[in-house]
């Protein structure tokens, strides 16, 4: 008599969904990472001192597992949330007080400010062994737009809540883009973009209006950050993720003495 | 007192906090101690005679984590009874807060680490390691029943720093005691320890399940937070009311904290590019072949060397500082000190032109043309257009010449020079800095008319 794990396992359904057999012995642990969707990101095999945490500290796989648990709480918080100055922060407080799934919005604040230290000590661990070096120039590189990226996710995120914490934040943030050179209207060489004797560069056409959307912090600033912590910067990040962990592949797999 | 709670209020919150956090520092002192024991690695530290028998009892490693782990209950316990009394002496803490401003708080972290670094070979020592991680957590405890120093460190949002300094203590010793390893093994002519386990190993299961592991052990940790660090979210946003400080989120208050040296152009957008150029510019700056793919110190010591002083010293201590010592006005405030919005500071800075003409300053005559206006401009400041183009312009060949000179031959004059200029970069902060704190200067170059001030 077949158990119902054996009877499950025999159906066609299971066996159309998985193309090889539990991975118990040798043969089928290689089949299962070179026929699974998810697993296939890994190779075959790798050095056991590649995987020794004592050398990876794993932070770079707890960077994406935090950016995937943002992705998943931040889709489901899209449900509560309106972008806009009437309805953001009493969608909040709604958050906080009524809703039984508000506790997303804890997870997600959290795991942001997590995701920013995973960042760093994986980038640290990177410089300490070295893993920089060629062939992996280009992929540091790459890591550095991701860690801008992160910041910049997170910063964005932070005016979402409309409170007084997030606007001054926001506020004090984005200062400084008046201070650009040449593009700011508080910036050195301000002067330098005239046109016929008019100024290119004024409180409503510098960096920081771009950024704002406005000449303060408002409700055009609200809809941008909106859209670039929702859609705009997480496909970003998707994209150089994907070039990330390719690149790791590629330029040799987890780095290791020669 | 802190949120509107009275004494006794505040007390019992930091109580109920107290009591699991030094019961859980227990349970880590007493799993080391398991840990010691069952993998074989006690040591005698040392020898007590029991008297009237004559034979003595060995102390070692394991039981005197046990012992710390007790007296760890002990606290947890006496935390539950009278929080109150389970702090820093008040002369300790007055004197914490008086000896502290931003001067004795950057030169006292930089000789701390230049301290960690030049004894990294004792400080890595398991045992030394493990009670400095000890009082960390102890002096922590001791300080959160402190009313001012609790409502800072316990902002929600200011959790997340308070475990970036913890993570960032352990992994640097866990960093720095591999590479210490290492530097030993290869001065005896041994491989590094990363050469030890070659073999290959099946991803299935051997990373599949660390990495399942991992992911069980971070929901679980990211839930607990949740549930027991509820998300700011202060009163609706009212642009008519700005808040004293007024700060931005913690990642970027090292930026902000620039902002005292420097003016927002330099501060908030020079910089922060250059710092972000120079990240990206590392691997192809760095020609040093060796200390590829394990840890090492001796190996690398320049480039090591130049990382941590802007990653540890210059962008960690300044966000530690920018939000946790700075409060109203950005005004310093100790770390056990009430956040006074009235508290004064002088301000006496004076610009390097205002210095040099001594009040005779070379003003153009009244309706003069735009270039004799510039003319004037830089006459008055030439002063300090000197300094500045020299320490950029100057510098650099004179250390290829001289300090630098292998560099310079090995990288090539456009290598060289980028290297060198982000290194003038990054070293004019602390130059800044020391300038304020001895001559109270500002600025070197002030050209407020066009925004242009250094």
């Amino acid at each position: 008599m077949p158990g119902l794990g054996e009877i499950i396992r025999e159906s066609q359904i299971w066996k159309s969904v998985f193309r090889h057999p539990m991975p118990v012995d040798r043969r089928n642990r290689i089949v299962v990472m070179l026929t699974n969707f998810f697993l296939h990101l890994h190779p075959v095999s790798v050095k056991k001192q590649g995987i020794a945490l004592s050398y990876t500290w794993c932070m770079g796989g707890v960077t994406f597992f935090l950016f995937l648990v943002e992705t998943v709480t931040g889709v489901l918080l899209m449900f509560y949330y309106r972008p806009t100055v009437e309805w953001a922060y009493v969608d909040i407080q709604m958050l906080r007080d009524v809703h039984s799934l508000g506790i997303l919005r804890e997870v997600h604040r959290w795991a942001a400010h997590a995701m920013v230290i995973t960042v760093w000590l994986h980038m640290y661990r990177v410089f300490l062994t070295g893993s920089y070096k060629p062939p992996r120039e280009f992929n540091w590189v790459v890591g550095v737009f991701l860690l801008l990226l992160t910041l910049l996710l997170s910063f964005t995120g932070y005016l979402l809540p409309w409170d007084q914490l997030a606007v001054w934040a926001i506020t004090v943030g984005s200062n400084m883009a008046r201070a650009t050179p040449v593009l700011g209207h508080e910036g050195p060489g301000q002067q330098l973009l005239t046109l016929g004797g008019v100024d290119m560069i004024t409180n409503a056409s510098d960096a920081r209006f771009a950024l704002l959307g406005a000449r303060e912090v408002g409700e055009e600033t609200l809809n941008r950050f909106y859209i670039l912590h929702c859609i705009a910067i997480p496909l970003g990040v998707a994209l150089l993720l994907a070039i990330h962990f390719w690149r790791v592949r590629k330029d040799g797999g987890i780095s290791g003495p020669l | 007192m802190t949120h509107g709670l009275t004494e006794a209020q505040f007390f019992s919150m930091v109580a109920s906090f107290l009591v699991p956090y030094y019961l859980a520092l227990a349970a880590m002192n007493g799993l080391a101690a398991l840990y010691l024991w069952r993998s074989g690695q006690m040591q005698a530290w040392c020898k007590l005679p029991i008297p009237g028998i004559g034979s003595k009892i060995e102390i070692t490693n394991s039981h005197v984590w046990l012992i710390v782990g007790c007296a760890f209950s002990v606290l947890a316990a006496w935390a539950g009874g009278s929080a109150e009394t389970l702090s820093l002496p008040e002369s300790v803490r007055d004197a914490i807060n008086n000896s502290t401003g931003p001067v004795i708080y950057s030169v006292g972290t930089t000789l701390g680490l230049v301290v960690l670094y030049v004894f990294r070979g004792f400080f890595v020592k398991p045992a030394i390691a493990w009670a400095i991680w000890n009082l960390m957590w102890l002096f922590l405890g001791l300080s959160m029943t402190d009313a001012d120093f609790y409502e800072i460190v316990a902002k929600p949002d200011n959790v997340p720093i308070v475990m970036l300094v913890f993570l960032l203590a352990f992994f640097t010793w866990l960093g720095t005691s591999q590479a210490v390893e290492n530097d030993k093994r290869i001065a005896r002519g041994e491989p590094p320890l990363e050469k030890l386990n070659n073999e290959k190993v099946l991803v299935w299961p051997d990373l599949v399940y660390i990495e399942l592991i991992c992911m069980i052990a971070l929901t679980a940790f990211l839930i607990f937070w949740a549930i027991g660090l509820p998300a700011p979210l202060e009163e609706a946003a009212n642009q008519a009311k700005t808040p004293n400080p007024s700060k931005a989120p913690w990642y970027f208050l090292g930026l902000q904290e620039m902002l005292v040296y420097y003016d927002p152009w330099m501060a908030g957008v020079v910089l922060p590019s250059l710092i972000v150029a120079g990240l990206m510019a590392i691997p192809y700056l760095d020609f040093n072949k060796r200390g590829n793919g394990y840890y090492t110190i001796k190996e690398r010591k320049f480039s090591y060397i130049i990382f941590q002083f802007g990653f540890l010293e210059m962008w960690v201590t300044l966000i530690v500082l920018g939000t946790l010592l700075r409060g109203p006005n950005w005004n310093f405030f100790g770390p056990y000190e009430h956040w006074d919005a009235h508290k004064v500071e002088a301000l006496v800075n004076v610009y390097l032109s205002d210095v040099f003409w001594q009040g005779h300053i070379p003003v153009a005559p009244a309706g003069s043309n735009l270039l004799v206006q510039i003319g004037y401009i830089i006459y008055r400041e030439w002063i300090g257009i000197f300094l500045v183009l020299g320490y950029f312009i100057v510098l650099p060949p004179l250390m290829a010449l001289t300090i630098f000179r292998k560099f310079y031959q090995k990288m090539g004059f456009i290598r060289f020079m980028v290297m060198t200029n982000l290194l003038l970069f990054m070293a004019s902060l602390p130059i800044k800095m020391v300038l304020r704190w001895v001559f109270n200067l500002k600025y070197l170059i002030t050209i407020p008319e066009y925004f242009l001030n250094f």
